[in-house]
């Protein structure tokens, strides 16, 4: 049986907004797994940037458990929640973030300088297909390239999860295959816990598990046994 | 190097420009403080040293003639650890290849050792032999302008005998580190000389055998000078003292002083204004760059680098900037301090004078400019470390304006939108539009400030030496005479017109308060000498009573109507009641004035004077300077015409570099605050100006948003500039002010005018730069780009 590596009991996130309540989670509950790939799909507002945030230690929830490998995030204070971030999270955004004054491989040092046994930032590059690219800066690459600079980045340190946002939401199809690839091939070579969230409905195949977010809960979820790969996809 | 360190570097190399223009003003402060500071150290400490070493007196005392005895019982005084006898004189001089008369003061050495008390510096050769009646030893400065050395002679007229001497010895005197010749505003070592000559040799030419005439002192640490200086007074009353003085009344040290005192006036005031600006536009950069870099912030945290790290990081950049500020400010201070204590070289007399450069001044700098620029960008940088990473990922929310200056339908004629928005904008963020036009404003002040100076300096010459004291020279007459010998003076050639002038020194008292002065008496109707009323104007000299200087007056706290006692030293402390009749401005001195008449009766004297003051026929020049260096009865000469010349040309030299230097700080202050603000204008609006291009605005019009904004503020700053620029100089005037000098304050409209021109023409000069930006607005890059 595979371990279940975050456990998420009854979520709830509410912001105050120019005095306005948000009720961004309502009582969300789910596990992730060790290894697995699971994509959180659901419309905008449904919840999923903010229970990713929450899992990566950017944000605390207002009621609820997160467990990770039974810790409580939940409990941790700001230096433990950076610490977290150090050593366990890669992070990957929709608009790749990347330090538009820092070259490729400058952008992936940036977190292989804080970690104790990291990839080299090259070689990461390389997993995503960017050997030849390293020393170009973001403003000379597609955003497919940055995208995979991002995802070098997040997984340089050898994260035990890799959380993506919408990774190929600024990307036509057939850079967000590439990009997509990626994703794959470093959850399969480090076995990293990878979790995506998505607009597109089409890369839930790609998938050991699918949730469904509607309203700030999981509105369903299911589990794909033969996950297909990022090529035989059709968007 | 850390990856994030490069990220640093990086940023500083985009942000160039802004980084300069930061730190130029910054410089500014730092050169400022190393260049004053600096200079306020080596004048002050070469000036301890020699006062030290060469035993410059702490009081001193001039009277008609003080038996030796009375001299000798002083050292017998609670306190006093020297003391020191001396006949001086005032010398005609006659300098080869020079027409004019020069003036000379001349001073007896003690028998068979050195003086205990302001003993001289020996440059070269000797000092006069004790039997001597013709070796003198002459100041250096003096010795300089005419080229003479140990073994060269000249003559000169002392007490009415002319001598030929011969030079013994160059020396300086901590008494003459400022030598001012009668009537001279600046030192001219051409027409102003100072020597030693023996006691016997002046004994005999002044007829003072068994006497002198000027004493000084030194005091022990810690002793009473103003006992001491009651003991002296009371004592010396029977031989015509004009009481003693100390340091502060002493005429070289008050200049030194003064000097000292603006000095360390400008390192206190100046270095934290510049400051200030550049911690403000610091703090205008760093909160645009980190909103910029929002996102890459979150990242970073998400990343797992702590808020430490990327308060440190933003951190590192304001140091940076302000080592390019330290950099330029201690290079630019180092060096124009040494320029500034050559410059001393040539008005002080010092034996030394090495410009001092402290390691903890420099010190001083980095820490106070370091310092001040992190505190500016310490709200920035405290924004970037606690901004939570989920929140730095989002877009931040849409700023609120107010709907100041709604439009309504039909306005459109008056306000246009654009200029709607720019308004806006400038009322949106106070603080920083406030904090902008106090920038510019201090940029406009210090081009006042240079001009004022100017200002102020031609009123007082034109004040004291075209209306108040119009003659071209003054004579001072052995003894009081009879006013017939004006007749002799009238009759010289080349002489339009002469007047009769008694000045007599005395001492006023009111109340609890008591002042050394002099009184002026002078003809009713006064043409070449006149008193100026407190508007400037030429006073009548009343019928009764006198006219104070109103300086004067606020010292000795007395009122219109109210009567003072004046002591006349020369009269054995003779003391009298005088009416106040009026004040007067005066610029140089503290000289009351009365009638001819009226000062002769109240000295219980028949028709009497002692100076008379000329006009001359500049074509006639050479005859009567010969026929003034042989007449007989003349103890001193100062010709205001030549001083003035002399004042005018060092003035016409030393005000262009003094103008462009305060002009080129103006300048970089004023581009430091407009393009830093212009630049993050655009940052910030990139996009909405892009907007209006896309909406089919064109450039010239979606330029003008932007300049409503600045011109506004550029505008607003004017006033206040001006005002701001009105308090330096007020501040700057009373530094100068001492009982000897001080200057009216005259700031004409032009002033205020050149002022601000040099602002616009700044100003214009970087709006120049933002339209090259804003024509080139890349419309799809910036609209395609998430703010």
């Amino acid at each position: 049986m595979v371990q279940a590596l975050f456990e998420i009991e009854d979520l709830s996130k509410t912001y105050i907004s120019n005095s306005v309540e948000v009720h961004a989670l309502r009582g969300a509950c789910l596990k992730l797994y060790a290894g697995e790939m699971t994509v959180l799909l659901g419309p905008s507002g449904s919840g999923k940037s903010t229970f990713l945030n929450i899992l990566g230690g950017l944000d605390t929830p207002t009621s609820g458990i997160v467990r990770y490998q039974g810790d409580e995030l939940n409990r941790y204070s700001e230096r433990k929640l950076t610490l977290y971030r150090r050593k366990s999270v890669g992070f990957v955004f929709q608009f790749y973030n990347l330090i538009p004054s820092l070259n490729a491989w400058e952008n992936v040092a940036l977190t292989t300088e804080l970690s104790d046994n990291p990839l080299d930032p090259a070689e990461a590059l390389e997993i995503v297909g960017l050997g030849r690219r390293q020393k170009h800066f973001p403003a000379e690459m597609s955003g497919g390239e940055q995208q995979r600079v991002a995802i070098a980045r997040a997984i340089a340190k050898r994260p035990e999860v890799l959380l993506c946002d919408e990774p190929t939401g600024a990307l036509d199809s057939k850079t967000g295959i590439l990009v997509l690839e990626a994703l794959q091939r470093t959850n399969k070579e480090l076995g990293t816990t990878t979790a995506v969230i998505t607009h597109n409905a089409s890369i839930q195949q790609l998938a050991n598990r699918v949730f469904t977010f509607k309203d700030g809960r999981i509105d369903s979820s299911h589990v794909n046994s033969t996950p297909k790969q990022a090529h035989e996809v059709d968007w | 190097m850390a990856v994030l360190d490069r990220k640093v570097l990086r940023d500083v190399r985009r942000m160039w420009a802004q980084v300069l223009a930061i730190g130029l003003v910054m410089a500014c402060g730092v050169m400022t403080l190393i260049m004053a500071q600096g200079a306020y150290r080596s004048l002050r400490e070469t000036q301890e040293v020699y006062y030290d070493q060469y035993r410059f007196g702490h009081l001193f005392v001039n009277a008609k003639r003080i038996p030796k005895s009375v001299v000798r019982s002083f050292h017998s005084l609670e306190g006093v650890q020297a003391v020191e006898g001396r006949i001086d004189a005032p010398a005609i001089l006659e300098m080869e290849g020079m027409q004019e008369p020069g003036a000379g003061y001349v001073m007896s050495l003690p028998v068979g050792k050195l003086p205990d008390v302001n003993r001289p510096y020996l440059r070269e050769g000797r000092l006069p032999q004790a039997s001597s009646t013709r070796e003198v030893a002459i100041e250096e400065r003096f010795a300089k302008a005419h080229d003479l050395r140990a073994g060269d002679s000249f003559s000169a007229i002392i007490h009415g005998n002319r001598v030929h001497l011969r030079v013994s010895g160059i020396m300086l005197s901590p008494e003459f580190i400022y030598a001012l010749g009668p009537g001279d505003l600046i030192p001219d070592s051409k027409r102003f000389g100072v020597f030693y000559m023996s006691q016997k040799a002046l004994e005999a030419l002044m007829d003072m055998e068994g006497a002198y005439n000027s004493v000084s002192l030194r005091l022990l640490r810690g002793a009473c000078e103003a006992c001491v200086k009651r003991q002296i007074d009371q004592a010396l009353l029977p031989y015509g003292s004009t009481g003693a003085y100390g340091r502060k009344d002493q005429v070289s040290n008050s200049f030194i002083d003064a000097e000292l005192k603006q000095l360390e006036s400008m390192s206190r005031v100046m270095p934290p204004v510049f400051l200030l600006v550049s911690a403000f536009l610091v703090n205008m950069i760093l909160t645009r760059l980190i909103a910029l870099e929002r996102e890459q912030i979150g990242l970073l945290k998400a990343c797992g680098y702590s808020s430490w790290q990327v308060a440190f990081h933003y951190s590192k950049l304001v140091i940076l900037i302000s080592f390019v500020g330290l950099s330029i400010g201690m290079f630019a201070g180092a060096q124009i301090g040494k320029g500034l204590t050559h410059l001393y070289s040539q008005f002080f007399s010092f034996p030394f004078l090495v410009f001092k450069q402290s390691v903890d001044l420099y010190l001083i700098g980095i820490v106070v400019s370091a310092g001040s620029a992190l505190l500016g960008a310490a709200k920035a940088i405290y924004g970037a470390a606690s901004l939570p990473p989920a929140v730095a990922m989002r877009p931040p929310a849409p700023e609120k304006f107010r709907s100041v200056m709604a439009l309504k339908q039909g306005d459109g004629k008056f306000l246009s939108q654009l200029t709607v928005m720019g308004l806006r904008h400038f009322i949106h963020s106070p603080l920083r539009s406030l904090m902008t036009m106090f920038g510019i404003a201090f940029a406009g002040a210090m081009a006042v400030m240079a001009l004022f100076f100017v200002d102020s300096i031609n009123a007082m010459i034109d004040l004291s030496m075209t209306r108040a004291e119009r003659s071209d020279a003054q004579v001072q007459l052995i003894d009081d005479m009879r006013p017939s010998v004006l007749d002799e003076i009238q009759r010289l050639p080349g002489v339009f017109m002469a007047e009769p002038v008694r000045q007599e020194a005395v001492i006023f008292h009111h109340g609890a308060v008591s002042k050394r002065g002099s009184i002026l008496g002078r003809l009713t109707h006064s043409n070449l000498s006149r008193t100026l009323d407190e508007n400037n104007n030429p006073a009548p000299l009343p019928e009764h009573g006198i006219l104070l200087p109103q300086r004067l007056a606020e010292q000795l706290n007395v009122g219109l109507g109210q009567t003072l006692r004046v002591e006349f030293p020369s009269l054995a402390g003779l003391q009298k009641s005088v009416r106040v009749a009026g004040f007067s401005s005066s610029y140089l001195g503290l000289a009351a004035a009365m009638r001819l008449e009226r000062l002769n009766r109240l000295m219980g004297q028949g028709p009497r004077i002692n100076a008379a003051a000329f006009d001359m026929d500049e074509s006639q020049a050479p005859q009567l300077y010969e026929a003034i260096k042989s007449t007989p009865g003349l103890l001193s000469i100062s010709m205001q015409v030549l001083s003035k010349k002399m004042f005018r040309k060092h003035m016409d030299q030393n005000t262009v570099t003094m103008v462009s230097v305060y002009f080129i700080i103006a300048v970089i202050v004023a581009f430091g605050v407009v393009y830093n603000s212009i630049r993050i204008q655009l940052s910030e609006r990139g996009r909405e100006l892009a907007s209006l291009r896309v909406l089919g605005f064109t450039s010239g019009e979606v330029f003008k948003v932007m300049l409503v904004e600045m011109g506004a503020i550029v505008v607003l700053a004017q006033p206040l500039s001006w005002f701001v620029g009105y308090g330096f100089s007020v501040v700057m005037i009373n530094g100068f002010a001492n009982d000897m000098y001080a200057m009216p304050l005259v700031i004409h409209n032009k002033t205020y005018a050149i002022a601000s021109i040099v602002v616009f023409v700044s100003a214009l000069f970087c709006a120049g730069l933002a339209w090259l930006r804003v024509s080139k607005l890349d419309l799809i890059s910036v609209l395609k780009s998430r703010e």
